[in-house]
């Protein structure tokens, strides 16, 4: 009674798949667009730069440093299944921060984090750093430090290109894709619309682009690289409704370090590799320069 | 713990959702199940071995590759785009656990003493008869242990929906944890409460059927 | 067991099952055909879609980042399942009642409780910063539930030894612990060593869900592959699931095996009345119940 017939057949098919796959083994995919990350300059001789005690000084002379950065945003952090490190924008701030302590690129410990466990990362010590597409918030900065802004963007709406929704007004009653648990998610939730959690940003793009959803909501920097990618059938509309200013993370226990993102990140605007940054990740994703934001002093 | 008492009506709405879920998923699965069961003790070979490939692929397929193959990858060929997200999740859901149900009335149809289907067979009753007035009736009392249980799995892989688009018992309280970390294990202890409470109901209910057949059937 | 459940049939019946048997054969050839069409039409077969599983470098994510994570989770898992569920299964059976108490509340709240919320909270609450990050937080969610699971699987193998086997260790004079560790626990082992096994498939497909809580695996492979090559959707969870149910099938197959070696013809063990066995979000079932 027991099926043998029944088993063996998709086991030895599962057999032949697998063999057969490795024996083709000769595809080509994925090109490797890192080549074109804008080089940085590591300072030398950073740690006799830090006073003691400082966790600045502390990193420059460990020469190592762990960032929590966001693997599933193009243009923004991204990491392909095959690649050693993110890609991104984020990635990019995150190797300028690192050079002012004399580290490279290579000697930058990467940490995926995705929304709802970034503060952890910082109050436990997981990371050093988070530059995770990471809005300044009041609630936020009650727990941990964020410094900054390095790019300001604002919730918006990506939308098929035929679709009807021009106004904010008009998400009322429609389906809008977000990610789980995200304030993106609550915001048009509190807009009447049906939120609709999925676990990254591209299914939800092509929740859109099939039509199984009316938009997918979050920030316009993110939407703009998709729009980009397939201007034919996306846009994005509305004007951003929210103002998200992106921020780097870092420790309560660590207050010195402030000033210390706040001066390099100044550094970056005035020698042009904040640019550089921007143009070769989501600069090449179709989205315009920004205006450097101006930065939020430190508190002393 | 004020946050969600706070907004305590979206904590019920998002149970409502989870029993939505499961309720539909039930019926469908049971019904699917069932008939899938039938097929695989039915006289038609090729029935048989239908059904046969159907639960060995679907049951080591983990759950949640076949919310992304309806959710996901149908989509793009254009299949389930204008079909509402709970009718979707139910289908997800229903694909899975017919499996399951499949293997429980099959269970249960071999629980009933040989002598039966013989002497059925015996007075000269056809399979379908045999199946509807002698084998079928006695499987059911068989059946409502192992039903009962993978019903309360089925209660509990409806957390698997959270990332599908619908807001139901775990989503909700990701976005709740999310909000207010601080409470975090109070928040979790809540929703695991939800959880227990319809898993307990489910229990209750079985352990009432089964007595109660047990007794009549005395 | 077919031929209890109906006569071997005559001419009329016979021409009647070839009849079906071609409507069967027919409706899934239009199925298959109308996948297939969708398929072509929607341009599935392109070589630049399959193009990722054909390159060496994924097909090493896929392998090494992917399967062999997934294997370890579910294995560790397994292995720590196995001593929870040993403890806490003979804990139900004490004859103390404040070991036999709490031990039931245990088991009964991981059974009850879905393993995704519960692998959610694991890894927030502790399985960042000094945690143990979310690999671990995936094999103490799976041990939680599959041991509460296993607890039952112990107390039925326990009780399925056949209890002429404890007289028998009473009367030479055995203590209590002795005759549960030397008499009943390796006799009961051996009965359960296939429904163990089925568990690990459980286990193995469940390690799937780590991907909401960035642990590695083949699903969270899958889904850095799927946002790389957005137009590679199908063909990337056509690659994950075939090599999910080939692993499964393989477990499965071994999981029998052992039960022909170690049991012989004789069903082991009736695990379709431990409620929660089957059902879980259940592979094996059993090794009364292996497909």
């Amino acid at each position: 009674m027991r099926s043998n017939k029944i088993r063996k057949t998709p086991v030895l098919g599962a057999a032949l798949l697998l063999a057969s796959l490795g024996l083709a083994a000769c595809g080509d995919a994925g090109s490797s667009s890192s080549e074109d990350a804008p080089d940085v300059e590591v300072a030398e001789d950073a740690a006799a730069e830090f006073e003691d005690g400082t966790k600045m000084k502390e990193l420059a002379e460990s020469g190592e440093i762990t960032i929590g950065v966001k693997y599933d945003q193009p243009g923004i952090g991204f990491k392909s299944a095959t690649a050693d490190m993110p890609e991104g924008f984020d990635p990019e701030m995150g190797k300028i921060l690192a050079a002012s302590l004399g580290i490279a690129a290579e000697d930058i410990t990467w940490k995926e984090t995705i929304s709802d466990n970034r503060e952890p990362f910082l109050q436990e010590g997981e990371v050093d750093l988070v530059l995770a597409s990471y809005s300044i918030t009041d609630e936020r900065r009650a727990i941990v430090g964020q410094a900054g802004p390095y790019y300001v963007t604002g919730q918006q709406l990506l939308v098929a290109a035929d679709s009807d929704i021009e106004t904010l007004d008009d998400v009322k009653g429609t389906e809008v894709c977000s990610v789980t648990g995200s304030t993106s998610l609550e915001n048009i939730e509190k807009e009447g619309a049906t939120p609709r959690g999925f676990d990254t940003y591209s299914e939800c793009v092509d929740q859109v682009a099939n039509g199984t959803v009316d938009a997918m909501t979050t920030d316009g920097a993110i939407l703009l690289g998709y729009a980009a990618e397939d201007p034919d059938n996306l846009k994005v509309v509305v004007e951003p409704f929210s103002e998200e200013r992106y921020g780097v993370g870092y420790s309560k226990d660590a207050p010195e370090m402030c000033q210390w993102i706040n001066d390099t990140i100044e550094a970056s605007y005035e020698d042009g590799t904040w640019e550089d940054a921007f143009a070769a990740t989501l600069g090449e994703a179709g989205v315009d320069a920004p205006e450097q934001p101006e930065l939020d002093p430190c508190e002393a | 713990m004020e946050p969600v008492f706070a907004d305590f009506d979206l904590y019920l709405s998002a149970f409502w959702l989870t029993i939505q879920l499961f309720f539909w998923s039930a019926l469908a699965s049971l019904a699917f199940g069932t008939l899938l069961g039938a097929l695989r003790v039915g006289p038609v070979a090729v029935m048989r071995r239908t059904a046969g490939t159907y639960v060995t692929v679907v049951r080591n397929t983990p759950l949640l590759i076949v919310f992304i193959f309806i959710f996901v990858v149908a989509p793009s060929l254009q299949w389930f785009v204008g079909t509402p997200f709970l009718v979707k999740g139910v289908i997800a859901l229903s694909l899975y656990t017919s499996a399951f149900v499949c293997e429980s009335v099959r269970s249960g149809i071999n629980a009933v003493p040989l002598g039966q289907a013989e002497a059925a067979r015996a007075i000269g009753m056809t399979f379908g008869d045999s199946m509807r007035h002698v084998i079928l009736p006695q499987s059911f009392r068989a059946v409502v242990p192992p039903l009962a249980s993978v019903l309360i799995a089925l209660l509990k892989n409806t957390s698997v929906a959270a990332a599908f688009g619908l807001l139901e018992a775990t989503a909700r309280m990701r976005g709740f944890t999310n909000a207010n970390a601080d409470v975090r294990p109070e928040i979790f202890l809540l929703f695991a409460l939800g959880y227990i409470v319809l898993v307990e109901i489910l229990s209750a209910g079985a352990w009432t059927l089964e007595r109660r057949w047990k007794v009549a059937s005395r | 067991m077919t031929s209890i459940l109906f006569d071997a049939p005559g001419p009329k019946t016979r021409g009647r099952h070839r009849l079906y048997t071609l409507a069967t054969v027919v409706m899934l050839l239009a199925l298959a055909g109308l996948l297939v069409a969708r398929l072509v039409e929607f341009d599935q077969f392109a070589y630049a879609k399959w193009e990722p599983f054909l390159t060496p470098s994924y097909i090493e994510a896929i392998l090494v980042d992917g399967l062999l994570e997934t294997l370890k989770m579910a294995s560790l898992a397994i292995v720590f399942a196995v001593v929870f569920g040993l403890v806490f299964g003979v804990g139900k059976m004490s004859e103390h009642r404040w070991l036999r108490w709490p031990s039931w509340l245990i088991v009964e709240f991981f059974r009850a409780v879905p393993v995704l919320l519960l692998m959610i909270f694991i890894y927030f609450a502790y399985g960042v910063g000094d945690g143990f990050g979310s690999f671990w937080a995936v094999v103490f969610a799976l041990t939680l539930y599959n041991g509460s699971v296993l607890a039952e699987v112990f107390r039925a193998g326990v009780n399925a030894v056949p209890p002429g086997q404890a007289e028998a260790a009473y009367a030479i004079g055995m203590r209590k612990t002795q005759v549960m560790t030397i008499v009943l626990l390796p006799q009961a082992v051996k009965i359960m060593l296939p429904a163990l096994i089925s568990q690990l498939v459980v286990a193995l497909k469940d390690t799937s869900l780590g991907a909401y809580v960035v642990a590695p695996g083949l699903t969270f492979v899958g889904g850095s592959i799927q946002d790389e090559f957005r137009e590679s959707r199908l063909q990337t969870w056509t690659v994950v699931a075939v090599i999910y149910i080939g692993v499964n099938l393989l477990l499965t197959a071994l999981a029998t095996w052992l039960q022909h070696r170690l049991v012989g013809e004789k069903s082991p063990l009736d695990t379709t009345a431990i409620p929660g066995m089957q059902s879980t979000n259940t592979g094996g079932g059993a090794g009364g119940g292996i497909v």
